[in-house]
This record gives structure tokens, sequence and C-alpha cells, in this order.
């Protein structure tokens, strides 16, 4: 049975240090066959999450597929009555002026996030895996911008980019280099909205590859160093390598946050001006939310677009992880 | 030896540096907080709030109090609800094993890869129907789906540390599931019931989207439709915009000061924020 299987996989994957020792001797026999009291207790115990997960998460999902096939208007929303139009709305999607630069900037918002998070994440990882003086309570520091509500970082770059009374700019002005409008011009929101959401990710990947770094042996080190390797030798051939299927993990995770990144953008931009800073999670709500008349359906065939995605993606992490545990 | 401390306090020096380059825009935001109103457009800006004024904050307290009370109780209610559903779920995982509990963890790893805006669409038209819009115990129900997935992961992975002999040995002592839990797994995982409320309550206190679709010009709105409000209806005090999003940003900052062990195992325990 291939629900048996994965408990213990997944146990292991937790409890590798320690637990494992001390849990008790389990032969294959205690792990196929429980006791049909213990399963209706261990189903009393799940039956709550069980529900709630068919209410608030299964249900809503239907909801939404059920709105992406219907057409609704304000009027048929309420009263329930909204004819089926099959895939007219995702038609209505596809053949948007809006569905190709809004899927470019998805792909390139994700992207770049990802690169840059990840290699600044990386960087002060390796940097604070050193130990000098207040490194712990810097590192703990880090965390903050990952801390802060998302309403509060976005008002505060908003604030920084200003046009004509930003820090931004005002610095830019220091060094000789004219006014950027950075919110405010079609040429300059993406990268604005980009820059943002790399400040709050950083914290994400700095811990995540820090503890990663930590389950490298330091014997490896020594050796190389013995052998004459410099630094950037040793991060190559030892550090990068063997952090792999933590980079793995960080970055797919990175991948499926950052597909779905709403509130920055929102806050920032609105996706504008002109949806030069539409994503699809922007344009999705756009659709659905930010109109006086609500399309509901083409908003919520665009946010099904976004949960197959995600979903994608989602299935190759449990999958990344999976081989993680057992390896 | 004299060399070695050298560097190092080389190091600390650069350490330093990438902090204070980091949280540069916390800063700014402080010190906008404290900056009167004939000193916001000067350019370039003040780097230090030279003349510091409070207005900002007097603001904060004529306007902001009741946001703040509602994001409280929104908070506090999302916390007590996550841990009593994922705290009985977590135990069944890790220690009662039953069949298709692996089919359920897999869900729940799925649930977190849901995007919060598609939730929020399927969560308006169920409120709508169900009258719910404009309430919070809609939004504290709302909320509770940002943490309730990433809680029964972390509890269940915890749990799964606790000895096996201690719970026979209950067993053998006639002690049913349910007591065993109560008295004995709940009790031992009181790091973990931390763990999963900071993170319940941050992420609550934090939300904007459930917040916006949900409860927005209802008579009860947290603190993040404050300071959002605030931006949209006036783009001229950002003192108080600012002092506003200072105090919205207070529960992270004594989280991180409190619970700093804490929020780094939540997040590499298999974090999750959206």
């Amino acid at each position: 049975m291939n629900d048996t299987k994965q408990l213990p996989d997944r146990r292991s994957a937790h409890d590798r240090n320690g637990a494992a020792t001390t849990a008790p001797p389990r032969g294959p026999a205690r792990v196929r066959r429980r006791p049909a009291s213990s399963q209706w207790a261990a189903w009393a115990f799940l039956a709550p999450v069980t529900l709630y997960l068919a209410l608030f998460y299964a249900y809503p999902l239907y909801r939404n597929l059920d709105l992406s096939l219907r057409d609704y208007t304000v009027r048929s929303f309420v009263e329930g009555d909204a004819p089926f139009i099959g895939l007219a709305n995702y038609q209505k999607v596809f053949d948007d002026p809006t569905f190709a630069p809004a899927l470019l900037h998805t792909v390139v918002f994700t992207a770049v996030c990802l690169v840059f998070q990840y290699a600044i994440g990386l960087a002060l990882a390796v940097f604070f895996h050193q130990h000098f003086r207040l490194s712990t309570t810097l590192r703990a520091l880090f965390l903050v911008p990952w801390l802060l509500p998302l309403i509060v970082s976005a008002s505060t770059w908003s604030w920084m980019f200003n046009s004509d009374s930003g820090i931004v700019n005002a610095a830019l002005h220091a060094v000789g280099v004219g006014p950027v409008n950075w919110l405010t011009s079609p040429d300059w929101s993406l990268t604005s909205v980009i820059i943002a959401n790399i400040w709050i990710g950083v914290p994400f990947n700095l811990v995540v590859l820090h503890s990663g770094l930590q389950s490298v042996p330091g014997s490896l080190y020594e050796a190389a160093a013995l052998d004459g390797a410099n630094a950037w030798q040793r991060f190559w051939r030892i550090t990068f390598p063997l952090l792999r299927p933590v980079s793995a993990i960080t970055l797919l995770l990175g991948l499926v946050y950052t597909l779905k990144v709403f509130d920055i953008i929102w806050i920032m931009t609105k996706g504008g001006p002109a949806d030069s800073s539409t994503t699809f999670a922007t344009w999705s709500y756009q659709l659905g939310f930010g109109n006086l008349l609500p399309a509901f359906g083409p908003g919520a065939a665009v946010g099904n677009l976004l949960v197959v995605a995600a979903l994608v993606f989602g299935l190759v992490y449990v999958r990344a992880q999976r081989k993680q545990a057992l390896s | 030896m004299n060399r070695s401390t050298s560097r190092s306090w080389w190091k600390t020096a650069v350490g330093l540096l990438l902090t204070g380059v980091m949280l540069f825009p916390v800063y700014w935001m402080v010190n906008v907080s404290f900056t009167r109103d004939q000193d916001m457009r000067k350019s370039p800006p003040d780097l230090f709030p030279a003349h510091g004024t409070l207005a900002g904050y007097r603001t904060v307290l004529d306007e902001q109090l009741p946001y703040l009370a509602t994001s409280l109780v929104v908070a506090l209610g999302t916390v007590v609800l996550t841990v009593a559903l994922a705290a009985p779920a977590g135990y069944a995982l890790a220690k009662l094993r039953p069949r298709g509990g692996g089919v359920l963890s897999f869900l729940l790893l799925a649930a977190q890869m849901v995007p919060g805006i598609i939730m929020a669409m399927g969560f308006y038209a169920i409120y709508l129907q169900l009258g719910l819009l404009q309430t919070v115990p809609g939004l504290i129900v709302a909320d509770s789906t940002l943490a309730v997935p990433f809680a029964v992961l972390i509890f269940t992975a915890f749990m799964s540390g606790i000895p096996g002999e201690l719970l026979q040995a209950a067993q053998m002592d006639g002690a049913r599931a349910l007591r065993t839990f109560w008295s004995i797994v709940l009790p031992m995982s009181r790091n973990a019931v931390v763990t999963v409320s900071l993170f319940a309550f941050l992420w609550s206190w934090s939300d904007f989207v459930f917040a916006n679709t949900l409860v927005n010009g209802g008579a009860h709105e947290p603190i993040t439709l404050g300071v959002y409000h605030y931006i949209g209806n006036n783009n001229q005090e950002w003192n108080a915009i600012m002092a506003t999003a200072v105090v919205a940003s207070l529960p992270a900052a004594v989280i991180l000061v409190l619970a700093q062990r804490y929020v780094a195992a939540g997040v590499t325990t298999g974090a999750v924020k959206d």
C-alpha cells in the first residue's frame, strides 16, 4: 500500500537525529497491522483537520473552478443562477491583450527574484556561518524583513521609491544620477517591485541555507585546506555540491511562493502603470475585485492557471523532499 | 592569536555593515515616522529625525486603536483555532499512524501551495452566501488557513521525537488515546505549541489579502487595512503612515526579541510564507 509506506519515510526525514534511536522497536507486523480500535482513535484525532481541509481548502477550490466555468454577474453571483459556459472564460483570458504581458512579468518576476534571493541568501549564509563576535545576533536581525507585515514593507518601499522625496532618488542624486520614476513609469515599476520582493525573500534563503551549511562536516574543509585549496575552491568543490539538496528545496519552495506574490505588487503599484507590473496573481485579483464591475469568471480562470502552476512545482517539491528523506 | 582576533573584528565590522544595509528600510520607516510634515518633502531628506515630532504617533493613537484591537482579537482567535485543530492531528500522524495518514500529509503539503488570492475568491463566494462577510469569526477562520497545514507538519515532526516508551507506559496504566494526548503528549510539546502559535499569530496579524477581500468596509477592520486606507486616502502625511507601520510591526519585533530560536526552528522545519 502506498500510504502505509509514505508515513515511515516522512518520519525518518524529521527525526533522523534522536527519535529514531528512542522509538520503540517497530516490527513490520506492527507497522502494517494496528488494532482496529487504534485506527478509530487515530481518525478521531484527524477528523477535525480532515473536515477543515474539505470545507476550507477543497470547497473554495471547487467554488473557484465552478466560478471559472460560469458566466457570472454581480446579480447572478448573489442569486446563484449563472449559466454554465464551459471554457469560454479561459478563452477570454487567453485572448486578452493583458495575457502575454502578465505571463512575461510573472516569469521575469519569479526568475529574477529567485536568482537574487538565492545568491544573496547563500553568500550571507556562508559569511554568517563563520564564527565571529555578534554573528548569531546579526543573523537573527536579518529575519526582520521576513517577519514584518507585507503592508509595512510595501508602504515603506513605496515611500523610499517616491519620485520627488524618496531616499532612493536622493541617493542617486548624490552620485549624479537623475531622478527615476520608480513606481510611476512603466519602464521601472516591475524593477521596483522585484527589488522590494528580493529584500523580503533573502532572510528565508539565508536561514534555510545556513541550517544546510551546518550539516556539512568540518573535517572536509580541514582535509581540503591541507591539500592547499583556497577559500574559493573550498566553496565550489565542497560547500556548493554538498548543499545541492538543500538548495534544490529552497529554490523550489521559493518558486512556489514567488509565483503567488500578490500583496507587494498590489500595494506598491496595483500592477500598473498600464499593466507594466501585472502578474497572474494581481491580474486575477484585478479582474475579480479591482473593478466596479467584477469579472469573477475570468478572474477565477486566471487564478486557476496559477493554481495549476503552483501545484505542478509543488509536486516536484514533494518528490524532491521525499528523495532527500530517503537518501 | 593576535592575528585571529583582529581578523574576527574585521568580520564583525563587515557583518554590522551588511546588517545595516539590510535593515536600512526598517530604519527609514522609523525615521520618517518621527519627521515633521514640513520636512517631509525636503531634498535631500534628513537622515536623522533632527526635529523629531510625535505627531505621527498621536495620529495613530487617535485613529488606529480600533484597528489594533481587531487585529489582536483576530490573531489570538487564529492561534487558538490553529492549535486546537493541528495538535491532535499532529499526534495522530506522528504516533497513531493511521491508514491513509500519508495521503493526508501529502494533501496538507499541497494545501500550502494554493495561492492566497484563490483562497480569498473562494472564501468570498462562500461567505457571501453564508452572510459571513465583514465578520470577525469569518476572518479568523480564513486567516487560520494560512497556518493550519504548516502547524500540522510542525506538530507531526515534533511529536515524532517523543519516546514511544512513555506513551506505552501510559497505555499500560490504562490511559486511552485522548488522555495520553492531553496529559503527556501536549505538555511535552510545549516548544511546538509556542512555534506554531508565533507563526499563526504573526501571519494572521500580517494578513492583507483576506482582510481586504472579506472585511473591507466593515465595522471591524484589522491594522493592515488601517495602513492601507491611510496610503489610499492621503499621501501627504507619511509620518502618520509610517508611525502606523511601526506600530503594526511591533508584534514582529517583540517575537524576534523574545522567541528568536522558535522562529529559526519554525523556518527550517518546513517554514512557509506567502
